[in-house]
């Protein structure tokens, strides 16, 4: 999908994908080629595939057709604990069935980097501590994660991710119970993340708000919810006509000081 | 971590405590043995009071101590298998397949032992039904394997009271003292020892993969954990434990629920920390439970699962009310 880093290895690469579901097709065959400092949106109305196609990329669900790499592996080629150290993957908001401390829950992000009879050392606790402070929760690491609120619990599974300190972030619908100031927060966390320099990190996210795939995505995938994938550059995918077909709703698109806006009708 | 240091002081404690447990269960008794007759009777000592304590009272005392560890340890790891705090050892039917070998065999009349044997077969029978049906169409959820055994609980149960509606009075009262628990016939205690120590051990280099599991499934597979083999091998695993305890002393009811949830309201939820504190705390419940139930209106014996349900139940509300969720 890239041009700009044509000669660079891709972090995630998929080719001829298709999925299926039972009898319904999600998506057709189609490819995709991410490369470190890239960021990934894939859009869909709701039931559209988009989290099994995330699922897909993430290696926790074999493709109906065609195949997934990782940094240039198939996934049945890499053991499941290095997998964990180069990808990982935000999970949409399960309710927590045991208490456990903040720091705690954000230690878990810390498993494939321990062998199997390691502690958590000091020098885990401290890239913890520095998760946590990364999304705003410095101060929160004595508190139960069952008092906390959603938006909450969501910066938590994503300085759980952080801790986890993968190449690749798949994050699922990452802007989920967060306030607008903290939506904004998250994406230009993962924008400098990927930016960061000499660091090989890209992104792939699911994301329900087109504007703000619009301001932080290079490339966008659009499920139409009938199997059809549009895939490609933002400006060649984000265009009003497309959109108003695959969420079944007309959609305007607003220019507004620089930035481009799509306005439900 | 900060917290190691204070782990250690609570071990330490539970230590402690199941020695003196352990050490009131030899003491204590219709024939009252001093301490010193209790160490010169594990030194070998001769005489009447040396063989009381060495076979009867130390193999119950074993046996009780032993079958706590087991339940609690099971129960711990069925909390985290099933993602449910309020499963216990006999949620998935392992203990009705017990009893209704172990009720069979006594409506037979066939020798101890064999009751024994048909109480472990029951469950080992059990757990391959309810392992085989709810993996019947390949996918292992958690929802399918708990419907599944609680149905085969269900099953057992029915079969369980049609026995004992058919049963001869005489061996009424004996089947009731089974189903309830009683570790006074546990002759043999020593092998169920072992398996504790062994199953105890070898849960602690993946104890820290249960944490993981214990927090989703999907983030758990996302950070490197084989979800489906760590969830048979737990499943076999807790069900092994909950058949040694059952063949032992019956089913004690109780321990298995209440124990890991007192751990973890102390220790929290590291499962690295949790099961070893599990299988210690359960033992000294459940030594202090078996004395009780020998001495507290002795001459008479109480079934020790009774004892175990009467402590369990006001203390597992007052958590519950304590801990609103």
């Amino acid at each position: 999908m890239s041009a700009r880093h044509g000669d660079e290895a891709p972090l995630l690469e998929a080719e001829g994908l298709a999925l299926q579901v039972g009898e319904r097709w999600l998506c057709c065959e189609f490819s995709l080629r991410l490369v470190a400092g890239e960021c990934l949106a894939l859009l869909g109305p709701n039931g559209a595939g988009k989290t099994t196609l995330l699922h897909t990329l993430a290696g926790l669900r074999a493709p109906s057709v065609g195949q997934v790499r990782l940094a240039g592996k198939p996934y049945a080629a890499w053991p499941a604990l290095e997998a964990a150290r180069c990808r990982g993957l935000l999970v949409q908001q399960q309710p927590d069935q045991f208490g456990a401390s903040v720091l705690e829950t954000v230690l878990i992000g810390r498993h494939p980097h321990l062998g199997r009879w390691g502690w958590e050392s000091a020098a885990d606790e401290a890239l913890a501590r520095q998760a946590l402070a990364e999304v705003g929760l410095q101060g929160f690491e004595a508190r139960e994660v069952l008092t906390l609120s959603g938006g909450e619990r969501q910066r938590v599974a994503i300085a759980t991710l952080l801790a986890q300190a993968p190449q690749l972030f798949l994050l699922d619908e990452p802007l989920n119970h967060l306030d607008l100031h903290y939506q904004i927060t998250t994406l230009e966390l993962f924008r400098a993340l990927i930016r960061a320099q000499g660091m090989q990190r890209a992104v792939v996210m699911v994301l329900h708000d087109i504007n703000l795939a619009a301001r932080y995505a290079d490339h966008v995938i659009l499920l139409d919810g009938r199997g059809g994938v549009i895939a490609g550059d933002r400006e060649a995918v984000l265009r009003a006509d497309l959109l108003s077909q695959a969420f079944g709703h007309p959609l305007r698109r607003v220019d507004s000081a620089g930035r481009v806006i799509f306005v439900p009708d | 971590m900060r917290s190691g240091r204070r782990h250690r002081l609570v071990f330490a404690v539970g230590l402690l405590s199941a020695v003196l447990a352990l050490v009131w269960a030899l003491v204590a008794g219709d024939m009252p043995i001093s301490l010193g007759e209790v160490f010169a009777a594990l030194g070998g000592g001769e005489g009447m009071t040396a063989a009381i304590i060495r076979e009867l009272r130390l193999p119950r005392a074993v046996a009780a101590f032993v079958s706590g560890g087991l339940l609690a340890t099971a129960g711990a790891l069925m909390q985290v298998l099933l993602r449910n705090p309020l499963a216990d050892p006999y949620i998935l039917g392992i203990s009705g397949g017990a009893a209704v070998g172990a009720l069979l065999g006594m409506t037979l009349g066939v020798a101890a032992l064999a009751v024994d044997a048909l109480a472990f077969g029951g469950a080992l029978t059990a757990m391959l039904l309810v392992f085989g049906l709810a993996h019947g169409d390949g996918s292992w959820t958690q929802t399918r394997l708990l419907l599944t055994g609680v149905i085969v609980a269900a099953g057992c149960g029915a079969a369980v009271s049609l026995m004992l509606a058919l049963a001869p009075d005489t061996r009424v009262m004996s089947m009731l003292f089974w189903m309830m628990g009683d570790a006074s016939a546990a002759a043999r205690p020593w092998p169920a020892a072992l398996v504790l120590v062994v199953a105890v051990a070898a849960v602690q280099p993946f104890a820290r993969d249960l944490n993981v599991l214990a927090r989703g499934e999907l983030s758990a597979r996302a950070l490197g954990v084989q979800v489906q083999r760590l969830r048979m091998a737990l499943y076999v695993l807790a069900s092994l434990l909950t058949a040694t305890a059952v063949t032992l002393v019956g089913s004690v009811g109780f321990v298995g629920l209440i124990i890991p949830h007192l751990v973890r309201l102390v220790l929290g939820n590291d499962q690295r920390v949790l099961i070893p504190a599990a299988a210690l705390a359960g033992g000294t419940l459940l030594t202090l439970a078996d004395t009780a139930a020998r001495t507290v209106i002795a001459p008479q014996q109480l079934p020790v699962g009774v004892l175990t349900a009467l402590i369990g139940v006001p203390v597992f509300l007052f958590l519950l009310a304590r801990h609103p969720r």
